[in-house]
Parts: C-alpha cells; structure tokens; sequence
C-alpha cells in the first residue's frame, strides 16, 4: 500500500513540473523556431524565352523575386536554377543566381529541344520552388536585331564612299582642304636630302591589327617613294615583329614603284623591342646618335609620345606627327612642327597620293561626317524638349 | 600573285569581320574567334622575326666594331640575361613566382628602368609648356590659360589659393568643368572624325583600292 | 634685352634642374595638404561599399611599371578595401605585367602588421588568374566563360580546383569589376565589352593622361566611378583612411606643377616684353 501512495506521488510531483515548467519549454521550443529560418517565399512569374540575337544553346529566364530577397535578410541566399525537359523530365540544377539577381542565362541548352525552368529561392537550409514556366527552346537567329541601326549607318557611309569613289574615278576634280603637315613632306624630305642627314619613320607601337597602325604604314608607302626619289636614306625602327614584316613590304614596293630597287635596305627597316619604353629609349637613343634631319611619326602612341617629340625637336628635327590617339595630341602639337589630328592621319595616304579613287572615299568620310552631324543637332532639339529618348536608336547591342 | 593573294585574303577576311557582326548564326559567329586566335598565334610566332633581327643586326655591328656598337653589345647581353634567367634558372612554369631571378631581374632591373623611361615625362612636360605656351595667338592664349588652370585645378594648391571662394567654385570646380565640358565635346569631335576616318581606311583596303601595304601603288 | 631674349630660349636642362629640385625636395618635407574629394572618386568608393560582404571583385591590371607610381597605390588601396569587407578578388591581367604588379601589391599589404596574423588566404579571399593574350578578345571570351578563358591561375593550379572560382561562369556572377588602366587594352575595351555587352557593373582607376579619354563613359553612366591619376590616387585614399604613396607624392607634384606654371610665366613675360620692344624699335 505503501509503495502504491509513493508511486502516485511521484506521478503527481511529475505531472505538476510538468504543468510548471511547460510554458518555459514551449517559450524555448517557440525560440528555436525563431532562430531556425523559415522557408522564402517563392518566386513568381517566372518565364523562360530563347536568348535573341545569337548562335543559339541560350535562353533566358526572367522572374519577379522573392519578397523575402531583401538587403537586411542576411540569411536570404539567393536563387538556384533548376532545368528539366519539358514536358516529363526531372528538375535538375544547372546554375545559380546571386540574390537581388531576377534574370540568368542557360547557356547548356540543346537547340530545338524544350525546356521548362523552376526558380528555387533558397534561405538558410530551407528553399521554396516556384511554378514551372511555359517551355521554351533555343534557336540560332541569322540577323542581330539590336544591330539594325549599326548596319543602317554602315550602309549610308559604305555607300557614299563607294559613290564618291566611282564619281572621283569618271575625272570629276574634288576639293579637300589643304593639311599644311601633308604638304611639308616634300619640304622635308628634300631637307634630310639635302643636309645629307637620315629621315626616321616611326610607325607607332601597335600592331598591325591596329588601323593607326595600317594608316601609318600607307602613308610610309608615300613617303619611301619620295625618298627613293630623292635618294636620301629611311631608317624605320618598329616596335613589332609583324610591323617590320609588314613595313619591309611596303618600302620595297615603294622603292620599286620609284624605280630604285637597288637603293632599298632591308636593314633599315627593324626591330627593336615590343617594350613601350624599352622601344622609347631605343629610337631616342638613335635619334640623338643619329641626328635624323626629318622624324615622322604615324600612327598609334601613348605615353611615349612626348619623349620622343621633345627629343626630337631637342636635335632640331623637322618633325611631322599623326596620331588617331586624342590623349597624345596635345604633345604632339607642342613638340612637334606638323601633327595631324584624329582623321588626317586616315586621310594622308589619299592626300598624298592624290589618286581620285582615294580622294573620292575622303568625301564620302565627309558625308558621314554631315549625317553625324545633323543627328546631334535633331537629338539636341528633342532631348532638350523631352520627346522622347533618340539616344537609344544609336544603342547598338 | 604575290600582291593579289594577301589583296585576296583582306578582302575576304574583311568581309567575314563585317559580316559576323550582324549574323550570329553559326559558323559565322565562330569566325570572329578564330580570326582572332590566327592572328594572335600568327603574332606570337613572328616574335621570333623580330628577335633574331635585333640579333643579327647587333651581332654585325658588334662583329664589325661598327658605329655605336657598345650600345648592340648591351641590347645582347640584356637579351640573354632575362632569357636566360627566365627559361633555366627560374623554376619553369613558376618563373614569376617572387624570389626566382627573373623576379630579381623584373624588381630590380626592368621596373626601375621602365619608370625612369616615364619619370622622364615629367621634365619634358615642363620644357615642352615653357616652349609651347605661349601666348602667340587667340588660340595659343586660351590653350595657354586651360593648360594654367588644369595644372594648377589637379593639385590641392589650387584649392588653396582659391579657398576665400564659396564651395563649388573653386579652382578645381573650374578644373572639372573644363575637363567635363570643352574638354569632352572636343574628344567627342575628335573620336567621331577617327572612328569615321577607320572605317573609311578600313573599306579603302579591304576593297583594294589602297594597295600600298601590300607592296603596291 | 639680352637677358629677356636668352629667357625665351633659356637651356632645356636649367628647366629640368628645377623641376628636378621640386620633385625631391617635398619627399624631406612634411606637408600635409587638403586633398578634396571629386564626385568621380567619391562615385568609386561608395560602389565599393555598397557591395555586401562575400561579394565577388574582378580587379584587372591592365598596367606596367612605368605606371605604377600612378596606379599602385590605387590598387593598394582598392585590396585593402576589399580585404578589410570581407569582399572576395579575382585578379586578371590584359598586360603581361599586370599579375606581377597584383603581386607586388599584394606583398606590401601582406608586409603590414594588421595582415601579418590575419592574412587572407589565396584560393578563398583572392587569386591571381594570371595574364591571357588576346587584348579585348579576352573580355568578350570572359563574357561566355571566365574559367575557359583562365583555365588555370597564375600558378598553375586549374580553376576547378580553387574554391573562390567556384560558380564563377561569366560577368554575371561578377559583382564589381575595377580596372586599373594605362592605355590599351584598358578601361575603354572594358567598357566597350563588359558593360556594353555584357552589363557588368564597374569602376575604373587611370593614369592622368588616360582618365580624360574616360570621362564621358562616367558621365553617360557607363562607368560607375572613376580616379585619374596621383590626385585620384591620393583621394582614394583619403576616402578609405590609409594613407599611402599616393598622397605622400602629391606634394612632389603639386611642387612641380607650381614651378612649370611659373616657368610658364617667366617665358610669356619675356615672350610680351621682347615683343614690346621689337614693335617699338
């Protein structure tokens, strides 16, 4: 009997710590809730489209985020992407997004085959899936769409060279401005020859897939050819190998065209170094042992610029400068006798030579030029009156 | 031939450039890529073009005591220093890593020469504005004063000799303006005129029109 | 008259002398100067404070040494920032030098006490992916894929297996992209692909002669920051609260900019009192 009253206490001792001490455990069980992320809401609207504008194997998936994506939800961990082939395939993670982010790319997609895409936001451990969206498949576009306007002004200036072109070619005399630079090549050339000094010809230190480059080249076509004429002696250190190749061809054929072929040296025509001022001090070193009477410099420069300019003009060098690099101009202009800015330095070959054909492709430059033109002045006038946004039709994508 | 096969190839490539710019369908797209991987193995390989001419011409002048030939004896050993150092004694595919002798060779020796070459600038600057600013002209005036009041806008002296000045318009708010304002509408002006005159070199050789890089007239 | 003909054509090397004089003399001096901030710096630093911890920074040197005076101090400065925020870098070069200069960045910050117990660990708070031919190639091939593009880092190891590249495809896994330029291929070919095409968000560092090129993609948005030159450099820093080389040369340079403005001067006033007297004789 004894033990039974015992055991009955120990039951009710039990069951009132229990009743006492229950609200605690619930308060600790309710904070353990509190603590442990609670699932994100889930994205919504999501959408999946083929990629526009490329070589397929893309599609893009937009969605809206979820609300719980927020700066302070420090336990927000962004989104995962899941693929699966539409319509019964398995959901399966292709990538991920950052959170904030409401837009990705699949770049794995098989062209022609349909894909359906979920959105999982992801918190902490827990994640909520979103609907799956319409599918969608990849395809391989044959035209740029965001590039219409591209091809648009490509075709006004191709044209209007290639028509400028034709009507210099049926003999009709066109008027290009003087370029006082282009015309003191003679005077230079003849100069050197006469003081018996070298002429230096510095291409730049781009390569050959530079158009500055290209540029300074063709006008070093014109200007061996006087030289050949006159028969004084060219000396073009180059910054790079395929420069030399290519600088080599072109004063040969230079020479040849004068009649000299004899006169032409391969070794006046070579390679220092690739190093920006390795090859600054090279040609300064030479300028200053050699005492060029004539510098020309065309082409692409950049911080070197002046070092060789203002040696130059320290020895007393005529020099003539071209470059299409804006931040290099100012020291052109204050080192050098001549520089031509920005689109004389295109233009030197034709003004030089003054072949019609080449004449011809500077005024249809100039048409471009006119069209530009009046596109800044229509956009000023609707911009200021807030039409609407012209700037965006000269977006190209 | 010898003309009209690189005519050719300009033209052609010319063309495939222009075209895989507007179709992405393939294999235009993969065109622009492989163009671009030739040409930089192309440039990569005549490397060696450019380095066994320095040589050659050095070693003659070297050879032959020819004139300034102490100066091609530098260019050659400075050559076979780094090579040398780079390739055999610089731990292979780890020859940047810091404290292999290349590194030596690029901390101690290159480095300091490459920024005594560009510290130059900094005189030449001041002897090229002693000479060039002048106040010759209109023009050369309002260069001369643009140039004043940049140089002295982009250090904080400027600010100090203007600091009895309200905020805003101060020497280097005059700075900023003429740098955001004339100074961009200029570059602009210029960058439109280039971008105009490449496209126009660049239809003048890809037609054949301008031969002269080829060797032609 | 003589003195004021033989100032207009005054020996080169007595210009140089004192600008040689005005670029040492300051490194003995200690002269602090009020350095203001420009919207552009300013429009640099907040980017890179809005930028959560465990952000992903693609920093590219695109620079060599004859730069450096410029722009290692803003690349200093930049790791500093990013390390001190927990953000994580990835560092690239389109110049062959650039990863080396990333290095020797590296190594005056690591030389610091402040880092010297709590060095950030390579592979999981920053890697060098190392140098890739290729100019602006290399940009648009990043666009499609960063570890095709830089398969392995500047060690050698293979992207796949260094922790910080993992879920790093392209430019939209990148949170910020700072490039530190000097000329070609620099902040313009970045703009022209990463941000053009590929919309990636990013601020620039140049060298003086560079950052006017750049202005107008600050001003049409492009770029969301930029800092030119020793000034930027020296604003930088005074917007993170380390100082370094840059403000510390911005005394030379502030000496050096007063004695060509008066050597300037000194030449115009020869130049009208030569003038005004030929047209009176």
């Amino acid at each position: 009997m004894a033990t039974g009253k015992l055991r009955n206490q120990k039951i009710y001792f039990t069951l009132i710590c229990l009743l006492l001490f229950s609200p605690t455990l619930i308060a600790q069980q309710t904070e353990s809730a509190d603590i442990t992320a609670t699932p994100p809401a889930p994205v919504t609207e999501v959408v999946a489209f083929d990629t526009p504008n490329d070589a397929g194997s893309s599609i893009t998936i937009c969605w809206k985020k979820s609300s719980d994506d927020r700066p302070d939800d420090r336990l927000f961990a962004g989104y995962k992407i899941l693929r699966a082939v539409y319509p019964r395939g398995e959901f399966q993670q292709t990538a991920d997004a950052p959170a904030g982010a409401e837009e990705t790319f699949d770049n794995e997609a098989k062209d022609g085959v349909e894909y359906t895409y979920r959105i999982r936001a992801v918190r902490g451990d827990l994640y909520s899936d979103s609907d799956a969206s319409p599918p969608a498949q990849s395809k391989q576009q044959w035209f740029h769409t965001g590039r219409v306007n591209a091809l648009i002004g490509c075709l006004i200036i191709g044209l209007a060279i290639i028509f400028f072109i034709n009507r210099a070619k049926s003999g009709k005399e066109l008027y290009i401005r003087k370029i006082a630079g282009l015309e003191a090549v003679d005077e230079a050339v003849g100069r050197a020859t006469e003081m018996g000094r070298k002429i230096f010809f510095i291409p730049g230190i781009n390569d050959v897939d530079n158009m500055q480059t290209i540029a300074g080249i063709t006008i070093l076509g014109r200007v061996a050819k006087r030289v050949a004429e006159y028969d004084a002696k060219l000396e073009v250190p180059v910054c790079r190998s395929l420069v030399m190749v290519a600088c080599r061809e072109t004063v040969k054929g230079a020479y040849l065209n004068a009649g000299r072929p004899d006169a032409y040296d391969e070794d006046a025509i070579h390679y220092l170094t690739d190093e920006q001022f390795g090859y600054a001090a090279g040609v300064d070193g030479l300028i200053v042992r050699e005492k060029p009477a004539t510098i020309f410099y065309q082409g692409a420069f950049f911080a070197e610029s002046l070092i060789l300019a203002e040696t130059g003009n320290y020895i007393g060098a005529i020099q003539i400068a071209g470059t299409a690099m804006p931040a290099q101009l100012p020291f052109f202009v204050a080192a050098c006798d001549y520089t031509l800015i920005g689109e004389e330095l295109f233009a030197a070959s034709a003004y030089l030579s003054k072949e019609p054909k080449l004449l011809g492709s500077l005024k249809g430059q100039d048409v471009g030029k006119v069209v530009i033109l009046l596109a800044i002045l229509i956009g000023i006038v609707i911009h200021t009156l807030g039409l609407f946004n012209f700037a965006q039709i000269f977006t190209v994508r | 031939m010898r003309r009209q096969i690189p005519q050719l190839l300009t033209a052609i490539v010319g063309f495939v450039y222009i075209i895989q710019f507007f179709i992405p369908h393939k294999p235009f797209n993969l065109f622009e890529r492989m163009f671009s991987d030739w040409f930089l193995i192309i440039a990569a390989c005549a490397i060696w073009l450019g380095v066994l001419n320095l040589l050659k011409l050095s070693s003659e002048k070297v050879y032959k005591r020819g004139k300034d030939w102490p100066y091609s004896l530098v260019s050659i050993c400075g050559f076979f220093l780094i090579t040398i150092a780079g390739l055999f004694f610089s731990g292979g595919r780890h020859f940047q890593d810091p404290g292999t002798p290349f590194d030596y060779v690029y901390v101690n020796i290159f480095t300091p020469l490459s920024a005594t070459m560009f510290a130059l600038l900094a005189f030449f600057v001041a002897s090229a504005s002693y000479r060039a600013f002048r106040a010759r002209s209109k023009e050369a005036t309002l260069l001369l004063l643009a140039g004043f009041f940049v140089m002295l806008g982009r250090v904080p002296v400027g600010d100090l000799i203007t600091s009895w000045l309200p905020e805003g318009y101060r020497l280097s708010n005059l700075t900023d303006w003429i740098m955001n304002v004339p100074q961009t509408a200029g570059q602009r002006a210029i960058m439109i005129g280039i971008a105009l005159g490449i496209m126009s070199t660049s239809l003048r050789v890809i037609l054949g029109i301008e031969r002269t890089i080829t060797g032609g007239e | 008259m003589e003195f004021f003909e033989k100032l207009m054509s005054i020996d080169r090397r007595v210009i140089f002398f004192f600008v040689g004089v005005a670029l040492i003399v300051p490194f003995f001096l200690d002269i602090g100067q009020k350095i203001e901030i420009s919207p552009e710096v300013q429009a640099l630093y907040d980017a890179f404070m809005e930028l959560p911890p465990g952000s992903k920074v693609l920093m590219t040197f695109d620079y060599d040494p004859p730069s450096a005076p410029e722009l290692q101090p803003q690349a200093i400065t930049a790791l500093r920032l990013c390390f001190d925020r927990n953000l994580k870098v990835i560092m690239i070069g389109l110049w062959p030098m650039g990863p080396m200069q990333a290095n020797l960045a590296l190594g005056t910050i690591f030389s610091e006490k402040k880092y010297l117990d709590k060095e950030p660990v390579y592979g999981v708070d920053y890697v060098n992916l190392g140098y890739s031919p290729g100019n602006e190639l290399v940009i648009q091939r990043m666009g499609s894929s960063i570890p095709a593009t830089f398969p392995r880092d500047f060690q050698g190891t293979p992207v796949e297996e260094i922790p910080l590249m993992q879920g790093i495809v392209n430019f939209s896994n990148i949170d910020f992209v700072f490039n530190l330029s000097a000329g070609y291929p620099g902040t313009v070919e970045w703009v022209q692909f990463a941000v053009d095409r590929f919309h990636a968000r990013m601020g620039a560092a140049n060298t003086a002669v560079q950052a006017p090129l750049v202005y107008p993609y600050v001003h049409a948005g492009q770029l969301t920051g930029l800092s030119g030159g020793m000034k930027g450099a020296a604003e930088f820093e005074k917007l993170t609260g380390f100082i370094g080389k840059g403000t510390k040369f911005m005394l030379s340079q502030s000496f050096a900019h007063v004695i060509v403005i008066l050597f300037i001067i000194i030449g115009n006033t020869a130049y009208f009192v030569t003038r005004g007297r030929e047209k009176r004789s």
